[in-house]
């Protein structure tokens, strides 16, 4: 439970929207009391019937006096634009060596798996001063990530993968919420993001049930779920082999050009006849209602695992 | 001795007015006169107004405690959608323009009647169709999708009464749609003589400008409930990811026409406003035509900023980017407008009725609305803030505090040309204070919850947010109140008031020199203009007590 009064800032990201906002805050009162006292000093000055001067207006109430606040105004709020869109644009790309945590939404629990395998319910827990890159898909309709002390956001959507970041900087038991409606349970769907010293978190994973990572699962998927019969290196069937294929531009019949990331996949997937690969047949069959998303995400994971063994698997 | 018979005019055969030329239920049903169709649909989004009130009292009830008790979850939610629609699209769109502009803007051109009479009835009768759609559905059991039809959950999780409540919005639109043309018609083509673009009092342009949006965002809203519908009813494969289609698709089309739809709600009480303030300050209004060009400013970039509501829905940060760009943008014309309103008041000759506390509150809610408005407009402040009650309290700063502060402000100016009779000054205005202290104690504590995590739509929350939402379930007790008062104190004043002067407020303007309440073609003879709006004093003087020189035609009809 966060406290009544005040938010915990427990991320990089915390700090500087919160410079923002009280900046922003500031401003507003500032405003407000301006408005605020213009009105309230005119309107008793110049009541009907007080003795306050009025006769002709002064030279400078006219339209450069227009202008000139229109003018303030504008520059001022270009300079708020400017002040927030280059926040924003500094924490737009996680780090290259963040924690990947595949995240996936549904009515109404969060599933969150860690890279080693390690899964959890409605909860999350993340090694303190490292960044953590979160993949995030729902299974059914759209979910919102949403930790009030990281001051992080992000819609979980159906059939796309979603991405946030962020580096905890705050030990500690914060929140996680759904924010965006999501039916009955919504206000239910609640969980808790724990921030742990790093040993601790080490020591926590150990602790946790075997699970096999994401790329593990998804190389038994390949076999189980038949993918392996096409391609496999040593299928016979004109297929696309995949090693290799993970961040790699591909041709397509149509003459487009599409760049093989994790929405490639698994639209390849799921609705194979959409993107074919140049020379290939259109014979894959879709998967769609055959593989749940977690499946997805541990396919695509092999996919990805593949791309670094290039050099021997291509021989 | 009456004024015609004093300028050498012979008099007029007496007749009635328009409330009392036919007394049948008949007569009202089929009238084409635009001041009782105006008064139809003051009775229906009055109706409209409690119902949704209703449905979002038992919610703030619900919400004293953490974890409610009262309601079940599925019923919780059900009734704020049930308020969320009913107040968009059966109180807000048609609150200002279709009561207020129907019976006015006529009357300030000096027109005889709307454009097209009977398109102004036909759409009074399909905002009763569509009322009854959507009532049919909260009876039926109710839509849980809140106001905004978010797919896939509406199109393949929801099982409540989408498409009813869907078809009841859809039909509405056209009501809004066929207003809209009915307005811009009017505007261009029944202006008396002399009454130029720039003779128009602000209210005419800020119909006028309501309307132009009307007629171009409405139809987008319409596609897209229709796709909602085809999705739900024939499986057309519209937002289902699973087969191709994309939810997201939805949230561009639905804001396309929802954050235009904003500014329907905004732009007329910023008309009122305009009316009242230089009437009580008997002031000219400072800036004119920048108020003009303002109004016209906000209709237009009104279209390009709906992107700032998905900077969390996974859109490109780029298209964030250029949306959080225009949002900034699109708050200088209100600002200018803000600080115009403000400067009317130097040199005034103010008084305090019951229409100017209105106005004047007016300006300090939509000042906090739409400095709050800064926040969301900021990327990263919005992407914390966002989908909780800060924006809840944003957007009622604006769409009640705003538009509801204006649309009892016109109410109260306009009551006496209305129905013929003042109504009781003292109580107007401890109504006008108790609604603005209300309002503010059921909003401002929701601006604190939502920056510290309160996501809206929560049936049950941390305890931790306990203490924001009693003092705003408790603000809302006394808003009620505020609300619930003027329905007495009007009713009271139909029968036992003393009755009203054609212009009790020494106001300029049109509608202010025919009779209270005018007859049935507005003007015995047709009004000449020769002079602008707001013409309280002479060019470039300060305000005197006298009310201005009327204006008024001595032509023949």
């Amino acid at each position: 439970m966060n406290p009544i009064f005040w938010l915990p800032e427990a991320t990089s990201l915390a700090e500087r929207v919160d410079h923002i906002f009280y900046g922003l805050l500031a401003l507003s009162a500032l405003t407000l009391l301006l408005v605020f006292m213009l009105v309230v000093v005119l309107a008793v000055r110049y009541r009907r019937g007080s003795a306050a001067r009025r006769g002709p207006l002064p030279e400078i109430v006219n339209r450069e006096f227009e202008i000139g606040w229109t003018s303030i105004t504008l520059f001022l709020f270009l300079f708020l634009f400017w002040w927030a869109a280059s926040a924003d644009l500094r924490s737009l790309a996680a780090p290259a060596d963040a924690l990947e945590i595949h995240v996936v939404a549904k009515q109404w629990m969060w599933k969150t798996q860690h890279p080693s395998g390690a899964r959890e319910i409605d909860a999350l827990h993340v090694p303190i001063d490292k960044p953590v890159r979160l993949l995030m898909t729902s299974q059914d309709v759209i979910h919102s990530f949403f930790v009030p002390a990281f001051r992080v956001k992000q819609d979980v959507l159906p059939g796309r993968d979603t991405e946030i970041w962020f580096l905890p900087t705050r030990t500690g038991v914060f929140p996680l919420l759904c924010a965006e409606y999501c039916g009955t349970d919504h206000s239910m769907m609640r969980g808790r993001i724990v921030v742990m010293r790093q040993q601790d978190y080490a020591e926590w994973l150990t602790q946790q049930p075997e699970g096999d990572d994401l790329a593990h699962e998804g190389a038994r998927l390949f076999v189980a779920r038949g993918c392996s019969g096409c391609h496999a290196q040593s299928s016979s069937v004109h297929a696309p082999k995949l090693a290799g294929l993970y961040g790699r531009t591909v041709q397509l019949s149509d003459g487009r050009q599409v760049k093989a990331d994790d929405g490639y996949i698994r639209d390849s997937m799921l609705q194979p006849k959409r993107d074919i690969a140049a020379g290939f047949e259109p014979i894959m069959p879709s998967y769609a209602g055959l593989l749940d998303d977690g499946e997805v995400q541990s396919l695509t994971a092999y996919i990805r695992s593949l791309a670094a063994q290039t050099g021997k698997a291509d021989d | 001795m009456t004024d015609a018979l004093l300028t050498g005019d012979l008099p007029l055969p007496a007749h009635p007015d328009y409330l009392r030329d036919g007394t049948s239920l008949t007569s009202w049903l089929t009238t084409t006169d635009h001041k009782r169709i105006a008064i139809l649909y003051a009775i229906t989004i009055t109706i409209f107004f409690f119902m949704g009130g209703a449905a979002i009292t038992a919610v703030r009830l619900e919400l004293f405690m953490p974890n409610g008790g009262l309601l079940t979850s599925d019923a919780y939610n059900k009734l704020f959608s049930f308020h969320g629609i009913i107040m968009v699209w059966f109180f807000l769109v048609p609150s200002i323009p279709n009561t207020f502009g129907n019976f006015l803007l006529p009357l300030m051109i000096g027109a005889p009647d709307v454009a097209f009479p009977r398109l102004n009835l036909f759409s009074w009768y399909l905002t009763i169709a569509a009322g009854a759609f959507t009532v049919y559905a909260l009876l039926a059991g109710g839509v849980d999708t809140g106001w905004t039809f978010y797919t896939p959950y509406s199109t393949m999780f929801s099982n409540s009464h989408v498409f009813a409540a869907a078809a009841g919005v859809f039909v509405v639109g056209f009501a809004s749609i066929a207003t809209g043309v009915n307005f811009i018609a009017t505007t261009h083509m029944l202006r008396a003589p002399g009454m130029s673009w720039f003779r128009l009092p602000l209210f005419v342009w800020a119909t006028y400008a309501t309307s132009l949006i009307m007629v171009l965002a409405t139809p987008v809203l319409a596609i897209s409930l229709l796709l909602v519908m085809a999705e739900r009813w024939l499986g057309l494969p519209i937002f289902d990811p699973a087969q191709g289609g994309d939810p997201i698709l939805f949230q561009h089309l639905f804001w396309f026409y929802s954050h235009p739809a904003v500014y329907i709600m905004i732009l007329p009480a910023m008309g009122v406003v305009s009316e009242i303030i230089p009437c009580f300050a008997r002031r000219r209004i400072f800036g004119y035509d920048f108020m003009v060009y303002a109004l016209i400013a906000i209709a237009g970039i009104g279209f390009f900023v709906w992107g700032h509501h998905m900077f969390v829905s996974g859109q490109s940060p780029y298209a964030n980017l250029i949306f959080s760009f225009l949002s900034f943008v699109i708050a200088v014309p209100s600002a200018i407008k803000v600080f115009n309103w403000t400067a009317s008041l130097y040199r005034g000759q103010i008084s305090f009725e019951a229409p100017m506390l209105y106005a004047l509150g007016f300006v300090g809610l939509f000042t906090t609305g739409g400095l709050s408005g800064l926040f969301l407009a900021s990327i990263p402040v919005d992407v914390h803030v966002t989908d909780t009650y800060f924006v809840v309290a944003h957007f009622h700063y604006i769409m009640v505090g705003g538009a509801v502060s204006g649309f009892f402000a016109g109410l109260h100016f306009w009551w006496p040309k209305v129905t013929g009779r003042m109504y009781p000054e003292s109580w107007a205005r401890f109504a006008a204070i108790l609604m603005y202290s209300g309002f503010n104690m059921t909003f401002l504590p929701q601006f604190v919850a939502g920056y510290l995590g309160m996501p809206r739509r929560y049936h049950t929350y941390p305890p931790e947010f306990q203490i924001y939402n009693v003092m705003s379930s408790s603000g809302a007790a006394v808003l009620a109140l505020a609300y619930l008062l003027p329905l007495g104190y009007f009713a009271w004043s139909l029968f036992y008031a003393e009755r009203a002067g054609n212009n009790p407020w020494g106001a300029s303007g049109l509608e202010w020199t025919t009779t209270s309440p005018p007859p049935p073609k507005n003007f015995d003879r047709q009004p000449r203009v020769d002079r602008g709006p707001y013409d309280y004093h002479p060019e470039g003087e300060s305000a005197g007590l006298n009310p201005p020189e009327v204006q008024n035609a001595r032509e023949v009809r």
